[in-house]
């Protein structure tokens, strides 16, 4: 597989060293770590927001760092969990004193990492509180995970959470929107390919021409049933059909959508895919406040989608409509 | 270097030393049950903590703890880098004051509810859990209760462990990468359980040639039956109809 890599065991170090070449007035890498964390902080009299997990999701984690988003992101290898000592780097690096709110996504890796640093910044005296994403619908148990996976839904944590952080809000409300979008969201994906991982070289998985695997991961995970393929907007039914009967919403209730391409799927077919969302949305008698496509969430050249959709109230649709400022997500 | 600080370094190259001779074995157990990079990642994290453990100047127990710990998180990652370093950075408090026979019974205790929560695993989930906790129990009685000579007790709670390791073959895995298997982890011997008693066995050999002494012969499941058995028999409380 032809790869613009030098070599797999730099990769992540040279993707890092890209990104804050690329933003050197936004991101900065503390010494000696996978960390990258705002240049201008710890910001003062804010809650900082840290989030982090294996690398291979781009721009997931580090592209949504930036005003109104998070204030730092720690990026283990490929598909593996950063180490407990790079999560309390990034935790002392970002607490400004007024508290920490940790966004983990819900893998086994990632929860015990973080839990550990996250104690043993408590014993240094910082403030850290948590919430863990699980918005995959797909699967209960998998095979990095007990109970649901934290996949794309994380970003409208980080722009929520973010946002309340970004007003002021103490660490215990930051916390409570962070909750309050965990509780609204769903996500579901599929694979037309597998992913490539650097160090394997080869797809992870194998999928025939005329097959694509429904309820994957994002880590080349296999997914909860292999298909024939199906057009567009039978695949896309597929997902939203699974997302809102795991959301089970009322008549007329106002929802964020979020397309999300894998890394590999071109915006021509996010954009298909959205339009019999958009649909189904209606014939639903779902409102759509507000419609995201592109690529938040990736699996590295997985092609394929995932499709998540939040229940927003007033307050959901002030902090995810607030301005953010971050390399991947800017809203004026 | 005080003496429990040198005690403590010859531990860890002990432990170093052990795992990678072990290293393929680990491996071997991993590798039926989950991705076959527990020997490995254990041996490349305490390789680097007898590194890290020989660098310290003149440390005491509880700093040796404490930089073992920290070196195995960075180093082993995953899952065990906060099981086997986080816990041991955790229960490395209690030595504050030195190792003494309380200050080894809190360190223990410590460990192993630190491995508890953050594994969020119990005793019977076929991790290990089920080597630590018969060697903290058998620990804890043998100092406490017992009033055993230190060594005794040690080497009564590694006798437990090997029993708590045989424990997890037969039974199924409800945490861990083993238990994604289902009823297919029945027969297999957990690879934490098993590095967990190679470690301890470590320690009871490392503490025996420091004080000088054999490792004293033990069974910890043989029944400790009190002098006064009919009287504690007389006061049980009678057994309710219904």
């Amino acid at each position: 597989m032809k790869k613009l890599i030098n070599d797999p065991d730099d990769v992540v170090d040279e993707m890092l060293d890209g990104m804050t070449a690329a933003y050197p007035d936004r991101l900065r890498r503390l010494p000696e770590t996978q960390v990258l964390v705002r240049d201008d902080g710890p910001v003062a009299e804010k809650v900082a927001l840290v989030t982090g997990g294996g690398s291979g999701h781009e721009p997931t984690h580090a592209g949504f760092i930036g005003d109104g988003m998070l204030d730092g992101a720690a990026a283990g290898g490929v598909f593996s969990s950063p180490t407990a000592d790079e999560f309390e780097a990034l935790i002392d690096a970002c607490d400004a004193g007024d508290g920490v709110l940790a966004i983990i996504k819900n893998y086994e890796g990632d929860v015990m990492n973080f839990e550990t640093a996250i104690e043993l910044a408590e014993m240094e005296g910082v403030e850290v509180d948590s919430v863990v994403v699980d918005d995959d619908v797909a699967v209960e148990d998998s095979l990095y995970t007990s109970g649901r996976r934290g996949v794309c839904g994380t970003i409208l944590v980080h722009k929520a959470a973010g946002a309340k952080a970004a007003e002021g809000g103490e660490l215990s409300e930051v916390k409570r929107v962070a909750q309050k979008v965990i509780d609204n969201v769903g996500t579901m994906g599929i694979a037309l390919t597998s992913c490539t991982t650097p160090e394997k070289g080869e797809p992870t998985f194998d999928l025939g021409d005329d097959e694509i695997e429904l309820g994957i991961g994002i880590h080349g995970e296999p997914g909860t049933e292999r298909a024939e393929t199906m057009s567009a907007d039978a695949v896309t039914d597929r997902l939203t059909e699974a997302v809102l009967d795991d959301l089970d919403l009322d008549a007329g209730q106002e929802v964020l959508t979020i397309v999300n391409g894998m890394g590999g799927t071109p915006q021509m077919e996010l954009f298909v895919v959205n339009r019999r969302l958009q649909e189904l949305l209606g014939e639903h008698d779902l409102e759509t406040w507000d419609a995201w496509v592109g690529d938040y969430m990736t699996s590295l050249d997985m092609a394929g989608a995932s499709i998540t959709v939040c229940a927003v109230d007033d307050e959901l649709k002030e902090l995810l409509g607030a301005p953010a400022d971050t390399p991947a997500l800017a809203v004026q | 270097m005080t003496e429990d600080g040198e005690a403590a370094v010859a531990v860890v190259e002990a432990v170093a030393d052990r795992i990678e001779r072990e290293r393929k074995h680990l491996t071997q157990l991993d590798s039926a049950i989950g991705d076959a990079d527990h020997g490995g990642n254990m041996a490349r994290g305490w390789s680097a903590a007898a590194d890290a453990a020989r660098d310290l100047g003149d440390p005491d127990a509880q700093t040796v703890a404490k930089t073992v710990g920290k070196t195995l998180m960075s180093e082993v990652g995953g899952a065990s880098g906060p099981l086997f370093g986080g816990s041991l950075v955790f229960a490395g408090v209690e030595l504050e004051g030195g190792v003494t026979a309380e200050s080894a019974v809190a360190f223990a205790e410590t460990y192993l509810e630190k491995v508890e929560d953050r594994g969020d695993a119990r005793l019977g989930d076929q991790t290990m859990v089920d080597a630590l906790t018969p060697a903290v129990h058998t620990f804890k009685k043998s100092v406490e209760t017992d009033e055993l000579p230190p060594l005794e007790a040690l080497a009564k709670a590694v006798d437990a462990a090997e029993r708590g390791v045989a424990f997890t073959v037969p039974i199924r895995a409800r945490k861990g990468r083993a238990s994604y298997l289902g009823w297919r982890s029945v027969g297999h011997q957990d690879p934490g359980a098993t590095s967990t008693l190679y470690i301890l066995e470590e320690l009871l050999s490392v503490a025996a040639d420091h004080s000088g002494a054999e490792i004293p012969e033990t069974d910890a499941t043989s029944p400790t039956i009190p002098d006064d058995a009919e009287t504690a028999d007389a006061t049980a409380p009678e057994p309710e109809d219904d």
